[in-house]
């Protein structure tokens, strides 16, 4: 760490990673709800867990990318952050927000929380994601806009790099985005085609460029190759995310009332969607054979590389099977989406924060990297989140599949819950699996409670001894 | 390689490329947006069919169903539902909610009134005549 103001991205991290303890556990009710209906219910309905599970990912996801900048920004621009006071005053804002909207989808009735906090006067609750009631979206807004303001002048006052330009862009972008969370029309087609703006806009769009700023960062930090290199390519890459995913859009209009030409322009354009994640994987892979130093930092390494792989596991070949029209006929509203839907936002956007974090968090804490310890701790935690979030991605494809066969393609077929409970063999596999999940993150989590730093004369006589 | 192909002109290719497919894709949706209402026959919208989708809004039915396949995958697709069920059976089985079944999947009960069920059935009934093309491929939804 080069700037003492970099300092601000460590509160933002932590709270990443609380909220996401706390995403986890929701996600464990709402899946043991698939198999025990009556789990928690009355207390806490299904709905409520999603929208808890759903919501805190986004929310940690932000935090995450928020402390990404405070930290990436001022290192790459080479001088202070404009104003460290007003990053941390945000963040209180946030976790505050963030928290007391959890606490309100707990105990507040949804009908009753639209009903206190102005909804009826701007419609916006009820929408995926988007369940906030309108004091935390405007929370949010004004989050985004301090975050922007604050990274803004910075970059001004500082070095342009192109990793600064991606990162700060994607973040105008992130929060353009945002605002169609203001306007829900009455027509449910037209809201649901611009409901996709913004989801659409941000995972499949904007933040593909946040995560190729990321780890484009962390690639030239830890393998010391030449920033025209690394920028090239990034470049590249946020130009075929765009190409491909603009248009792409199209695979989100082909059932829900839009009309027919979005089957074929959607069909070709997404198909072309997991180019920049074969790209990814091959700029990462290319970047660690040309590197020029040994980074003591494995595990951050180990994240960075796992992330490109991860994303386009979920995100470019989950996201093909299910995005050409014919197959998305029976598999639409299936949870063979869910499937990708893990998978995609574990590999992409939940393992490039981890990544971040990981290469942050010891620098933060005053040290290059961890102790060899600790980092086996941290890359256990790494292969068993992983291959859970595998295990969880396979069992809801399962899922979906039966749904497939014997709901949508059958000569006779079967009603809802008949075919749910035809699936219960796999809602239990991701149940089991989520469960696995959870140790991974916990085994992780521990790695940071190892005190000590990476010994660079430890570690030389055990390679030498072996 | 390198030197032919510069890092000046990755970043024109990006910017040459977001800003014209996003030109196309605003001239697309300015074109759907003046298809839809015929689509989903947005004059079929009467003030109950718009109570009807508030209600739904505001107690997250989209927190477990799908409307025309969006939403959550816990409980069943409602665009088609008044074609599946019929407009007595979603208002008897609304009021009949929570069922109570051991480990079966559970509705809360939302304490409607006969005017708001009947607000309901008309958003229901307006959803179930969007044209989808022909999304969801049987009644099952």
């Amino acid at each position: 760490m080069k700037y003492p103001s970099q300092q601000v991205a460590k509160p933002y991290f932590i709270a990443a990673l609380a909220l996401f303890v706390g995403q986890i556990v929701f996600g464990l009710i709402a899946g043991l709800q698939y198999l025990h209906g009556t789990f928690l219910f009355p207390e806490l309905p299904f709905d409520v867990a999603h929208m808890s599970h759903t919501n805190l990912l986004i929310v940690w996801l932000l935090m995450a990318f928020m402390g990404a900048a405070y930290f990436i920004v001022p290192e790459e621009a080479q001088t202070e952050l404009y104003s460290p006071r007003l990053a941390l005053v945000t963040f209180w804002v946030f976790l505050i927000a963030a928290a007391l909207t959890i606490v309100a989808y707990l105990f507040v009735p949804y009908a009753q929380l639209a009903a206190i906090t102005g909804n009826a006067a701007l419609p916006t609750m009820g929408r995926g994601y988007l369940e906030q009631p309108l004091p935390t979206k405007i929370g949010i807004v004004l989050v985004a806009l301090s975050l922007l303001f604050n990274v803004t002048m910075t970059l001004i006052k500082g070095r342009k790099t192109s990793i600064n330009l991606i990162l700060v862009g994607s973040l105008w972008g992130l929060a353009l985005l945002f605002l169609p969370a203001f306007y829900f029309p009455h027509d449910t087609v037209k809201a649901s085609f611009g409901w996709w703006w913004i989801v659409h806009g941000w995972v499949e769009g904007d933040w593909e460029l946040i995560l190729g700023a990321l780890l484009g960062f962390i690639l030239i930090k830890m393998t010391g190759v030449d920033r025209e290199i690394v920028e090239k390519w990034l470049y590249i890459i946020v130009a075929m995310t765009l190409i491909s995913g603009i248009i792409g859009i199209g695979h989100h209009y082909y059932y829900t009332g839009a009309p027919s030409y979005w089957i074929w322009l959607g069909s070709i354009f997404s198909a072309l969607e997991p180019i920049p994640f074969i790209l990814l994987i091959v700029f990462s892979f290319k970047m660690l054979m040309q590197r020029r130093r040994e980074h003591p930092n494995k595990a951050a390494m180990l994240w960075a590389l796992g992330t490109p792989v991860m994303a386009f596991l979920g995100a470019g070949l989950w996201g093909f099977m299910i995005t050409l029209a014919p197959a998305q006929y029976y598999i639409h509203g299936t949870n063979f989406t869910a499937a990708h839907g893990h998978l995609a936002f574990f590999g992409a956007y939940a393992m490039v924060s981890l990544a971040i974090i990981s290469y942050a968090m010891p620098l933060l804490r005053g040290r290059t990297a961890n102790s060899a310890a600790a980092q086996r701790w941290e890359m256990a935690g790494f292969w068993i989140m992983v291959f859970s979030m595998i295990g969880i991605t396979l069992a809801l494809t399962g899922a979906g599949i039966v749904t497939v066969f014997l709901q949508r393609a059958a000569d006779d077929p079967m009603g809802f819950m008949q075919a749910q409970d035809k699936a219960r063999v796999f809602f239990w596999v991701r149940e089991f699996a989520g469960v696995a999940f959870f140790i991974g993150l916990l085994v992780y989590l521990r790695s940071f409670f190892i005190a000590g730093e990476y010994e660079y004369a430890d570690e030389m006589k055990q390679a030498l001894a072996a | 390689m390198q030197q032919v192909f510069t890092k000046a002109m990755a970043r024109n290719i990006f910017l040459g490329g977001a800003v014209f497919f996003l030109a196309i894709y605003l001239l697309l949706s300015y074109d759907t947006w003046q298809r839809i209402p015929e689509r989903d026959h947005a004059d079929k919208m009467t003030p109950a069919v718009l109570r009807g989708k508030y209600l739904l809004d505001t107690n997250d039915c989209i927190g477990c169903h799908t409307i025309n396949g969006e939403g959550a995958y816990f409980a069943p697709e409602l665009g088609n539902v008044y074609k599946r069920r019929g407009p007595e059976f979603i208002k008897a089985w609304i009021q009949s909610q929570p069922s109570g079944v051991p480990g079966r999947r559970q509705m809360p009960n939302f304490h409607f009134t006969g005017n708001q069920l009947d607000d309901l059935v008309a958003y229901l009934q307006w959803l179930s005549n969007i044209d989808t093309n022909n999304w969801p491929p049987n009644i099952q939804g």
